[in-house]
């Protein structure tokens, strides 16, 4: 059943129980884990007793000919700061590699509402605070399309998964890009939702006002399916917006016709590689040529953004992250007989050095004499930032610019340099800023290399930016290539 | 902004993180020179500009006061890395002492 | 010149909700370790937390029983900092801070120390969260953590530093406790740690600024904040005296020992890095909102004792004592309706049944009388059917057995004897049997009457009317009938 693998779930839906069965779908895909995660390595538990015996129970209501609910006996994968019940959630951390939550959190419980089998749980960069998966607690994700290079971050095991055709879909959590860029260097289909239409409650937070939990996938109408099936409002996440979730997958053929496309100039600045550039605005004479109407805009704090982004997302996080103290459950550090010593001792062998310089950054941030001068100032700027895309949006609809600005780079590339592996993500971190919903399509290669298109809409018009992206996708076959680990 | 080996000390006692020698001098490096990059805000006029600390505009979103079922105690007890008796246990913490 | 006293109290006071302030988890008391916990009040990655819409209102409530001016919107702050009663390490409460207000502000509470009437400023009334509880068992290297009080919702309330001595920081935390009480926000016992206090405490020239403060903690019923300030003030003022300098510090209020020591110093000044909390939405006060809290809020003590003088013609002294406490109180308004006669049921009220309660440590709620019980003890009374001497016996035994007092009374046949009949062979024997007592009496000392009447009452078990027998003595002697 390898034929399987690697094909979108709008595809195989209608085959499902006539052409195979749930078990034999979710077989392929456990089989095509067992053939390639060893070079890929985008897992840090599968659990494939637990998507067999879900599979089983899928068939037997086909056999029974129950109706099945939209994404019956799809195998998803769910990156490792989701909670799932009774399967260990570790966020890539040592500090957490015990835990078993008692709680599934409402996008994993959502998702199996809706009959998604889950595989199991994705690598990412520690607390998801990364752009390569390399600061993971535990080793370092593969990109599937060249094994020596990274496969971005931090969700990057649920891009590596999707691209490898290890999961048909996966679910990631985007802070500042850990959705798209990874999407994007994996050359699959990866979207932040804005910020409140999908619960957080059960994603481990990183920077609570920023985080958001969206689909990656093979194309835009399997991401569509995914994003349907997890939004809507949760009583347990008090920033859940409670408005209806319109149907992102019927508006998806709407087509771009006479709709604006704005393309910012200061994002084809110094720093984007010229292939990924030539690319993008390729992608975007697509769209004109489509009907879409193209101009451009100005966003002129895009060079504050990224700041403004770490001051507040490394704020958040050092509060966010106390709780990782050794006491109530996760790793203690042994033989600690004073408080002090247990908490400093824990969490010194318990975190990774990135984690560590993230957790001191945001203390700095927030402490006495520099609250002002540092994280409110980055507060304000998140003012502008946000007044900067509302009046972009009162002239287009979306706007096109590159995911990333580079189509992918080695393992152990930036590592040593903090700063310049932040700068990976200059193009989606104003997004998260101002809460706004953002896609990354494949749109073109660079060296052999998958590069990225991101759409960006108001908030809550997540139906805007998925009818262009769909529209995009069709009009072009980039989303049908697969790598050649998959293939080969 | 230069950020000394003892800032970094203080913010690393803060943050409950023991730090190495080698530890405390490469962050004072590297967190000076983010702190350095950082610094361009300062070239953004903010004065007067109110504070974003939501991305969503929304108030008062409330739970009714009803009781709901708690964990199992069995659950939290599995959950600690040391218990007695239903309780977590930590070394002692030392309350007002004279 | 003696010194003025300058206390301040930091009160918390923990709402009358049935969940926490922020999960579905019970808010009983006594539950055995962490089996009212959840994900939330334990703070296990990806939990959230969501305000109690009751606990807000509750706030409200005290805000306007308090005077305060409520904030049109206010917004939850993270208070961090590292203990392991605090699962997250940061506690969720509504500071004050830069340009988020607290849900209230400014208010006031009036109190009457030695019959002077003093308006305490209140400085700010928020929300937040209570800690879990350590237990340190007698022996051994550890301590223990129970998260049943994790998340339990608290109101702090901040005075400014008005009160003059320990005797107005008393009679403040017991007119506190009194609204409290009355507009149903907290239980208000310090003893069980619903009401917690801590004091700030200053000595000064009068006229000289502020002087240093140390702040008093670990004080547990309403008794020990007045022995532990009053000891604060005789220490501070002995160190001024001697020369020295108050230092700046925390002191731990040593009961057994009646002293306060100064706990060992934090190694570093706490920073707690405030910060708006970014997992919950701004809380906003629509004026309807703030109306319909007014509308619901119960009467307060002072309406309720003004309005229960002009009401039921009671002295000020009376309606005092009977508004003391909210159930008093509407013990007594039940009596009344049942029997109308305020003056007679506030009597016993403030006498016998006050008595039993002190001498027994009980309160009103506790007993076994109702207020009909009460009622219906008056009206024998006022009926015959029972003498005042006897109603105070009925009233015992309803108070130890909760029968009604016309089935006491039955079945202890002490309905009163009226019958001149059953009477008249009672005062034959009495007159028989003391001689003396009679001859007195005809020989004009009326006064000896008084005591033939005892006689009787005493051979009927205090059952006689004492006027009927009063009459049949005089008739019988040969006196002119009295008055």
């Amino acid at each position: 059943m390898k034929e399987l693998v690697g094909r979108p779930y709008h595809e195989l839906r209608p085959r499902l129980g006539k052409d195979f069965s749930v078990r034999e779908l979710v077989d392929a895909y456990l089989e095509n884990i067992e053939r390639l995660d060893g070079q890929v390595r985008a897992y840090l538990t599968v659990t494939a007793d637990r998507a067999r015996a879900q599979a089983q129970e899928l068939d037997d209501r086909l056999a029974r000919r129950e109706p099945l609910p939209p994404l019956a006996g799809m195998p998803v994968a769910v990156k490792d700061n989701l909670c799932t019940r009774g399967v260990r959630t570790t966020c890539g951390s040592r500090i957490l590699e015990p835990f078993v939550p008692p709680y599934d959190a409402t996008a994993v419980q959502r998702l199996r509402e809706a009959g998604a089998v889950l595989l199991g749980k994705t690598n990412l960069d520690e607390f998801a605070m990364g752009s390569s998966t390399e600061n993971s607690g535990f080793f370092s994700t593969r990109n599937p399309w060249r094994l020596d290079h990274v496969p971005g971050g931090s969700s990057g095991g649920s891009a590596a998964a999707v691209a490898a055709g290890e999961a048909l879909a996966a679910l990631g959590s985007d802070t500042g890009g850990s959705i798209r860029q990874p999407a994007s260097l994996c050359g699959v289909v990866g979207l932040k939702p804005t910020y409140g239409r999908v619960s957080r409650y059960g994603l481990v937070a990183f920077a609570s006002s920023l985080d958001q939990i969206g689909p990656l996938s093979l194309d835009v109408r399997d991401c569509a399916l995914v994003l349907q099936a997890i939004s809507g409002h949760d009583p347990h996440d008090s920033t859940s917006v409670d408005l209806p979730v319109p149907d992102v997958v019927a508006s998806l053929e709407a087509g771009v016709r006479g709709l604006r496309v704005g393309v910012p100039v200061e994002f084809f600045g110094e720093g984007l590689h010229p292939g990924v550039r030539q690319a993008v605005l390729e992608a975007v004479r697509v769209l004109e040529g489509l009907g879409a109407r193209v101009e451009e805009v100005a966003l002129p704090t895009l060079e504050y953004a990224l700041p403004t982004y770490y001051l507040i997302a490394c704020a958040e996080a050092s509060s966010n992250l106390a709780r990782y103290d050794g006491v109530a459950y996760g790793y203690r550090s042994p033989g600690a007989h004073d408080l002090y010593t247990l908490y400093a001792r824990t969490r010194a062998e318990g975190f990774g050095p990135e984690v560590k310089r993230r957790i001191m950054l945001g203390t700095f941030a927030l402490s006495e004499g520099y609250y002002e001068g540092f994280y409110k100032k980055a507060q304000q700027v998140r003012t502008l930032v946000r007044r900067d895309f509302d009046r972009c949006f009162q002239r287009v609809d979306v706007l096109a610019t590159p995911t990333s600005p580079v189509a992918g780079f080695r393992l152990g590339e930036r590592t040593a340099d903090p700063l310049q592996m932040y700068l990976a993500d200059v193009y989606t971190i104003p997004v998260n800023l101002a809460g706004l919903p953002g896609i990354s399509v494949p749109c073109g290669f660079v060296d052999g290399l998958p590069v990225g298109l991101q759409l960006v809409g108001r908030p809550f018009e997540e139906a805007t930016v998925l009818r262009v992206a769909y529209a995009y996708e069709q009009a072009t076959e980039w989303h049908r290539h697969r790598c050649p680990l998959l293939r080969g | 902004m230069r950020i000394t080996p003892e800032v970094v000390e203080r913010v690393a006692r803060l943050s409950r993180l023991e730090l190495t020698e080698e530890e405390r001098a490469t962050f004072a490096s590297q967190l000076s020179s983010i702190l350095e990059y950082f610094a361009r805000l300062d070239r953004l006029p903010t004065e007067g500009v109110e504070p974003t600390s939501h991305a969503i505009r929304v108030t008062n979103v409330f739970r009714p006061d009803q009781v709901v079922p708690s964990l199992p105690v069995e659950a939290v007890v599995a959950m600690a890395p040391q218990a007695h008796e239903g309780f977590v246990v930590v070394p002692r913490v030392l309350e007002a002492e004279e | 010149m003696d010194y003025e006293i300058v206390i301040g109290l930091e009160i918390h006071v923990q709402l009358l909700t049935q969940s926490k302030m922020f999960c579905g988890c019970s808010t009983r008391f006594g539950a055995p370790p962490n089996t009212q916990t959840c994900p939330v009040c334990l703070g296990l990655p990806g939990s959230l937390p969501v305000i109690n819409r009751r606990a807000v209102e509750l706030g409200l409530r005290a805000a306007l029983a308090l005077n305060c001016t409520v904030h049109p919107t206010s917004q939850f702050h993270r208070k961090n900092y590292y203990y392991p009663d605090l699962p997250k390490n940061y506690q969720i409460s509504q500071y004050q801070y830069l340009e988020h207000p607290p849900l209230a502000t400014d208010g006031y509470l009036d109190i009457e120390v030695d019959g002077q009437r003093r308006r305490v400023r209140i400085r700010r009334v928020h929300l937040e969260e209570d800690t879990g509880r350590l237990v340190h068992p007698p022996e051994g290297a550890v301590s223990w953590v129970d998260y049943n009080r994790s998340g339990v919702p608290l109101m702090e309330i901040v005075t400014y530093p008005d009160l003059r001595s320990p005797l107005e920081a008393r009679a403040f935390l017991l007119k506190l406790r009194q609204v409290l009480q009355y507009a149903e926000v907290s239980t208000g016992r310090m003893e069980e740690g619903t009401l917690r206090c801590d004091a700030n405490v200053s000595l000064r020239r009068p006229g000289e600024p502020l002087g240093i403060r140390t702040e008093v903690k670990n004080m547990n019923s309403i008794r020990s904040v007045e022995r532990a300030l009053a000891y604060e003030v005789a220490r501070q003022r002995e160190v001024l005296e001697r020369g020295g300098a108050v230092v700046q510090e925390t002191r731990h209020w040593d009961e057994r020992r009646g002293i306060t020591f100064a706990s060992r110093s934090k190694e570093e000044a706490e920073d707690y890095r405030y910060f708006p909390e970014p997992d919950l939405v701004p809380v906003e006060v629509t004026p309807e909102w703030l109306e319909e809290v007014r509308r619901t809020l119960p009467e307060l003590p002072d309406a309720r004792r003004d309005r229960i003088m002009a009401q039921y013609g009671l002295g000020r002294y009376d309606a005092e004592l009977l508004v003391q406490t909210r159930a008093t109180a509407d013990f007594f308004e039940a009596a009344v309706a049942a029997h109308p006669s305020p003056k007679a049921i506030a009597n016993w009220m403030v006498g016998d049944l006050a008595a039993y309660l002190n001498e027994h440590n009980l309160e009103i709620e506790q007993l076994r009388i109702t207020p009909g019980q009460l009622a219906e003890l008056v009206r024998l009374v006022e009926d015959g059917t029972i003498s005042g001497r006897i109603a105070k016996d009925v009233l015992v035994e309803v108070l130890e057995t909760g029968d009604s007092p016309r089935r006491i009374v039955d079945r202890r046949g002490w309905v009163q004897i009226a019958d001149e009949g059953a009477l008249r062979e009672t005062v034959e024997a009495v007159i028989r049997d003391h001689p003396e007592p009679v001859r007195d009496v005809q020989a004009g000392k009326e006064k000896a009457i008084a005591f033939l009447v005892g006689q009787v009452m005493r051979r009927t078990q205090g059952r006689a009317n004492p006027a009927l027998v009063q009459r049949l003595l005089r008739e019988r002697l040969g006196l002119p009938p009295q008055g």
